[in-house]
């Protein structure tokens, strides 16, 4: 009883999706407009991490949470890549997992689009020129936008996400004034 | 009519028995199988005719000594008839091509003899009409079955597995010479017809009774009397485990039904009671006990005991409505037992006939070494896929038509205003229907890690499929499947035919219509096979053109998903074991699994594991607690009465003296 | 009996296009009571039309049993959806099955999928597998003693003639044996079609799933049909408890204005129970494998209380 006692007090707590930096996400490659149209009001995202810190994780966790709420978006998480439209990459590939991401994005079914997570996914990060590590993530698998930071912001993440599907919501922006 | 078809089948056997002495190599093969084929389409001709027509067939040869031959055949013989003609056929077409890799192994030529002497008995015992007949038939038959058993005789368990057999199908045919000599009332030869109209105490009633349980029990497979069923069935050839499964342990049905129902006419709600209890019990324990087996065979000849059991439910549940006044609703049980008959005898000849072709190909019955064999044996896994979902009783096969039968008649147990009638019906019903839910868990785990996934096993991989004739044999059951699922309004109605006069249950006319509707006072059930299955078929088709003409049409092959591991081997797969283990934990109580688990490491680091081998047995209740004692009870009283026969000849000498002594004495006072 | 195939095949179409809906309104109530927005409650319908365009990933080492289960799956869920009673009643089709037959058909489907997910070889499959009929196995009893309750009060096991006389004796409905019975199905129904706290709808890891585990290698096409499949499974489990237990507002003739008031009594219906899980499964947390046969044995004792107070009290 107490449990909905405290739901009802506590209400809903999503906040709205805050603008952001516009250079924090890079866009590396045009998703097709027929992906993007299919996938951008129910898009499956299979979470990849190619040897992260978990310092990324910790921020896409959050997304499912009640304050950033990536749900509302007709975002969802699954388990298997054969159920997913989207990849989330974080970490620079390591050398084990390298082959592993490979497999994982031979498994998703087209069309599928890959959003890389932080700046290790980017540029290797701080771990970069190391023995352990094979490259950025474009050295492994096409990635469709970058989403820098160490770790990036949940609002960041969402956002490069809804770049991919080009469904950010613009109108707020013009609202905002910005 | 029918007394030429019953003398062709017998023409038939004969021939075919002959031939396997006289012929060797593939001529020997064929003609055995042409043999035991003519005669049990034959058979299978007479029992339809007979039910179909009505006819009863009269021979007598009081003349044979010792036997005082006699035969009649009446619906009840009819319809069991066509359960022996049935599969018999198929087995005997199967057994062609499956005999071929006995050759030069194994005697072929007391296989096929013993095979059709085996047919033979069966046919001619559900037509025996006098005590003598039943008896001595039911000799040969358990004999020949014995040879059958022992054909792999040098096999681990064959010889065990015999003797098994022999001891407990002889314990029960001792219990059944002395039912028939009670009912009989001394009087061997007399016919049943006679031995109908004698009346017997109440007392000598439930005596008769319990001694034919045991006796037909112990053929049937009851609980606790089954403990040879899974030792015999497995090791037999798979041909003859088919007969023995799917009609041998029948015959204990049959038996059941001819002394209880016909010659004693019922009896006491109790007797039904039992019946339905053991039924209810031995559903329960054989599947749960088959669960737990990865030796493919062994798991099909369990599901004989539980298949067995709901038979027993059905008529079990028969015997108690005719003793509380129900006739309409006892009618409705045996049908249902009846039916399940028929039904098991077609779906479990299947998958034993299949389980033999995995045999055949594979060289092994152990479900841990197979798999892949979908890809390999393509027609084979069809056909057990069939019997696998009719053995589930999924609709609309036959499974499904007899259990929910089964089940129409035990929620009848609402009408009987009796406390233990009301608390007893929902607990069988409930045991049905878990070991019904277990069952189908069962089969995915057989027919899954049998045929699916990857080989385990070099053997598995280099499976082929098996030759035209095992495959023709398989299929033929396949039909029998379908088609007496989707029909009961044509069975039902020749069931009751089948039944009609006997325990004066009156005949109880069934209307003929696409579905079948019951207006049994009171519960009142309608459903229609046909028209599920057409309505799935129906419904199955236009999803897939819907989807064909709206959905994307790309399909890509890839790898297994595997979280992105390289490579995949069938160590990476599910065992039979493991499908099983969450079952094992939940009735752990039952089975009382040990566990055996020995690792071996490397040995420089306890780290690294060379191998692991995981051992998991389940307590064998009843060997320990009821045939174990029984054994060495009667070993110590046999070492005990040895010392009679010390070897002294003095001694001997000393009994003889006594002995005439002794008679001399009596032979003066009776006088 | 034109009309009655034309009703009987409507009331199936509504039911699955519905199916859908039920599940996303669920999962909008769940996101409510998390305090968040989530997605709307037509979300399912997105994602199906998504999962219907996209490519089917197959794995080398599965049959043609891979791609024929989601059929056989859908096909059974779907004859099972318009055989139940969801807006009049009675149907011709009533007499094709009953409740025994509504049972066995789901179990059809259960079989197929179990198979489907040893398919492909991996060890993910076979561990949904093998859960998913325990679970169904150790269910069975719970239904087939919940059938035998409702049976024995309506004298009869098709559907169409349990909610008939139920609406001829109100009373009936609030008896011992009518609410146990209830309860009882009401547990096998979150067991059956995998909710908490049998087994949770929205988690990722993998040792923790029953029916996941099972469709984890099966995308596109052949993974809308099983997600519609288990959407209707759900519905088919509301209607049952709904229209079983509580038949009024079912059209008993197929006049406009009855079959008006049946949607919209349906829809009331539908919206109770949904909220009903969505609080439940909120509350509660996901049961551990090896306790789930504690639940569904409390289930079966309640179903067997069922049968003995209405034996007792009649």
């Amino acid at each position: 009883m107490l449990l909905f006692l405290k739901i009802l007090k506590a209400g809903i707590v999503t906040e709205p999706l805050a603008p952001g930096e516009p250079d924090v996400i890079e866009v590396a490659r045009e998703v097709e407009t027929k992906a993007r149209r299919l996938l951008g009001r129910a898009v499956a995202i299979r979470e990849v991490d190619a040897g992260s810190c978990n310092g990324c994780e910790i921020e896409i966790t959050g997304l499912t949470g009640p304050v950033y709420d990536s749900e509302r978006f007709g975002i969802h998480f699954v388990a298997s890549p054969r159920h997913a439209d989207l990849l989330l990459v974080t970490g620079p590939v390591t050398r084990n997992m390298e082959i592993p991401l490979l497999k994982t994005y031979e498994a998703t079914p087209d069309p599928k689009i890959v959003v890389a997570v932080g700046d290790c996914a980017r540029t290797c990060g701080v771990f970069r020129g190391s023995y352990a590590v094979v490259g950025s993530v474009d050295a492994v698998i096409p990635v469709d936008v970058f989403v820098s930071g160490c770790p990036p912001e949940p609002t960041d993440i969402l956002r490069g996400i809804l770049t991919a599907l080009d469904r950010l919501p613009k109108r707020k922006r013009r609202r905002d004034g910005t | 009519m029918a007394p030429e078809l019953l003398l062709l089948s017998v023409a038939g056997y004969t021939a075919g028995a002959l031939a396997a002495l006289a012929f060797r190599g593939m001529v020997g093969r064929a003609l055995v199988a042409a043999g035991a084929l003519g005669g049990s389409l034959a058979t299978l001709a007479l029992g339809a005719w007979c039910l179909a027509t009505g006819a009863t067939l009269v021979f007598a040869a009081p003349w044979l000594p010792l036997t005082g031959f006699a035969l009649r055949a009446d619906s009840l013989s009819a319809f069991f008839l066509i359960v022996v003609g049935l599969a018999a056929a198929a087995a005997s077409l199967y057994g062609f091509g499956y005999s071929a890799h006995y050759d030069g192994r194994y005697s072929l030529r007391l296989l096929g003899a013993m095979f059709n002497v085996l047919l033979l008995s069966l046919t001619v015992q559900v037509l025996a009409d006098n005590a003598l007949t039943f008896l001595v038939t039911w000799e040969v038959m358990s004999l020949s079955a014995y040879f059958l058993v022992l054909t792999e005789h040098d096999q681990p368990g064959t010889v065990r597995a015999a003797n098994w057999y022999l001891g407990v199908t002889h314990a029960g045919f001792a219990a059944l010479i002395a039912a028939f000599l009670v009912l009989a009332a001394g009087d061997m030869t007399g016919s049943f017809a006679a031995m109908r109209s004698v009346g017997l105490t109440p007392g000598t009633r439930n005596l008769v009774f319990l001694l034919a349980l045991v006796g037909f029990g112990t053929k049937a497979g009851v609980i606790p009397l089954h403990v040879w069923l899974p030792m015999a069935h497995p090791v037999a050839p798979s041909h003859v485990s088919a007969v023995l499964s799917g009609v041998v342990i029948k015959m204990g049905v049959y038996g059941l039904m001819r002394v209880t129902l016909d010659l004693l006419g019922g009896g006491p709600a109790w007797w039904g009671g039992i019946v339905l209890g053991l039924g209810a019990v031995s559903a329960l324990l054989g599947v749960l006990y088959a669960l737990m087996e990865h030796d493919l065979k062994r798991l099909l000849a369990y599901h004989s005991v539980e298949n067995m059991g709901i038979i027993l439910l059905g008529v079990g549940a028969g015997l108690m409505f005719q003793s509380y006044g129900l006739p309409a609703l006892a009618t409705l049980g045996f049908i249902a037992g009846l039916y399940h008959t028929l039904n098991h005898a077609c779906f479990k000849g299947l998958l034993f006939l299949g389980a033999g072709s995995v045999q055949y190909a594979t060289k092994t019955r152990n479900m841990e070494d197979l798999g892949g064999l979908i890809k390999r044996m393509p027609r084979t896994a069809a056909c057990f896929l069939v019997g696998a979902a009719a053995i589930s009783a999924l609709p609309p096969l036959n499974g499904f038509a007899s259990e929910w039968l089964v089940f129409q008649t035990l929620m009848g147990g609402a009408l009987v205003p009796r406390p233990e009638v009301a608390i007893g019906m929902p607990i069988a019903v409930a045991m049905l229907a878990l070991s019904s839910g277990l069952a189908v868990a069962c089969f995915v785990k057989a027919f899954g890690i049998t045929f699916l996934a990857l080989p385990r096993s070099t053997d598995a991989a280099r499976a082929r499929e098996v030759p035209a004739s095992m495959q023709v044999g398989m299929l033929l059951l396949v039909g029998m499947c379908v088609a007496l699922g989707v029909t009961p309004f044509l069975v039902v109605p020749a069931l009751s035919r089948a039944l009609a006069g006997l325990g004066r249950i009156p005949v109880t006319p069934i209307g003929f219509s696409l579905h079948l509707p019951f207006s049994v006072a009171g519960v009142t059930g309608e459903m229609s096979p046909l028209l599920l299955a057409v309505g799935l078929a129906l419904l199955g088709v236009l999803t897939a053109i819907v989807l064909r003409l709206l959905a994307d049409r790309r399909l890509r092959v890839g790898d297994t998903w595997g979280c992105g591991r390289i490579g995949q081997t069938p160590r990476m797969e599910y065992t039979a074991t493991a499908f099983a283990e969450p079952l094992r934990r939940v009735f752990a109580e039952l089975y009382r699994p040990t566990e055996d688990l020995s690792i071996d490491f490397h040995p420089k680091s306890k780290y690294f594991v060379r191998s692991i081998a995981y051992r998991s047995e389940v307590q064998p209740w009843f060997e320990r607690l009821l045939y174990t004692p029984v054994l060495s009870a009667l070993r110590g009283a046999a070492a005990r009465v040895r010392q009679v026969q010390a070897g002294s000849l003095h001694l001997y000498l000393a009994y003889l003296t006594i002995a005439l002594l002794v008679l001399l004495v009596v032979a003066r006072w009776s006088r | 009996m034109t009309a009655d195939l034309m009703m009987a095949a409507a009331q199936g179409l509504l039911a699955l296009f519905l199916a859908p809906g039920v599940v996303g309104l669920v999962r909008w109530l769940k996101a409510r009571l998390q305090n968040r927005r989530g997605a709307p409650p037509w979300q399912p319908y997105r994602e199906l039309r998504k999962l219907f365009q996209k490519e089917v990933v197959v794995s080398r080492h599965a049959s043609w049993l891979f791609h024929l289960a989601p059929f056989v799956v859908f096909a059974s869920t779907l004859a099972v959806a318009v055989i139940v009673p969801v807006l009049a009643v009675p149907l011709l089709v009533d007499r094709i099955g009953d409740l025994l037959v509504v049972v066995y058909l789901l179990l059809l489907g259960t079989f197929f999928l179990a198979l489907a997910g040893l398919d492909p070889g991996s060890a993910f499959g076979g561990m949904g597998a093998s859960r998913e009929v325990t679970v169904a196995a150790l269910a069975e009893p719970t239904l087939a003693v919940a059938i035998f309750a409702l049976a024995r009060s309506a004298g009869s096991t098709n559907l169409g003639e349990i909610a008939a006389r139920t609406t001829a004796d109100p009373l009936s409905a609030v008896s011992p044996g009518h609410l146990l019975a209830f309860a009882a199905l009401f547990i096998v129904m979150l067991a059956e079609t995998g909710r908490l706290p049998v087994d949770n709808p929205a988690t990722h890891l993998e040792l923790t799933m029953i029916h996941e585990a099972m469709v984890l290698e099966y995308s596109g096409r052949y993974l809308a049909l099983i997600e519609w499949a288990a959407a209707l499974k759900f519905l088919v489990f509301f209607i049952l408890l709904g229209n079983l237990f509580v038949p009024w507002g079912l059209a008993r003739a197929l006049t406009l204005e009855a079959v008006m008031t049946a949607v919209g009594v349906f829809a009331v219906k539908v919206v109770v129970l949904a909220v009903a899980v969505a609080v439940l499964e909120t509350r509660v947390a996901k049961l551990r494998l090896f306790r789930v046969p504690e639940l569904l044995s409390a289930s079966f004792v309640l179903a067997l209380l069922a049968v003995t107070s209405s034996f007792l009290l009649r």
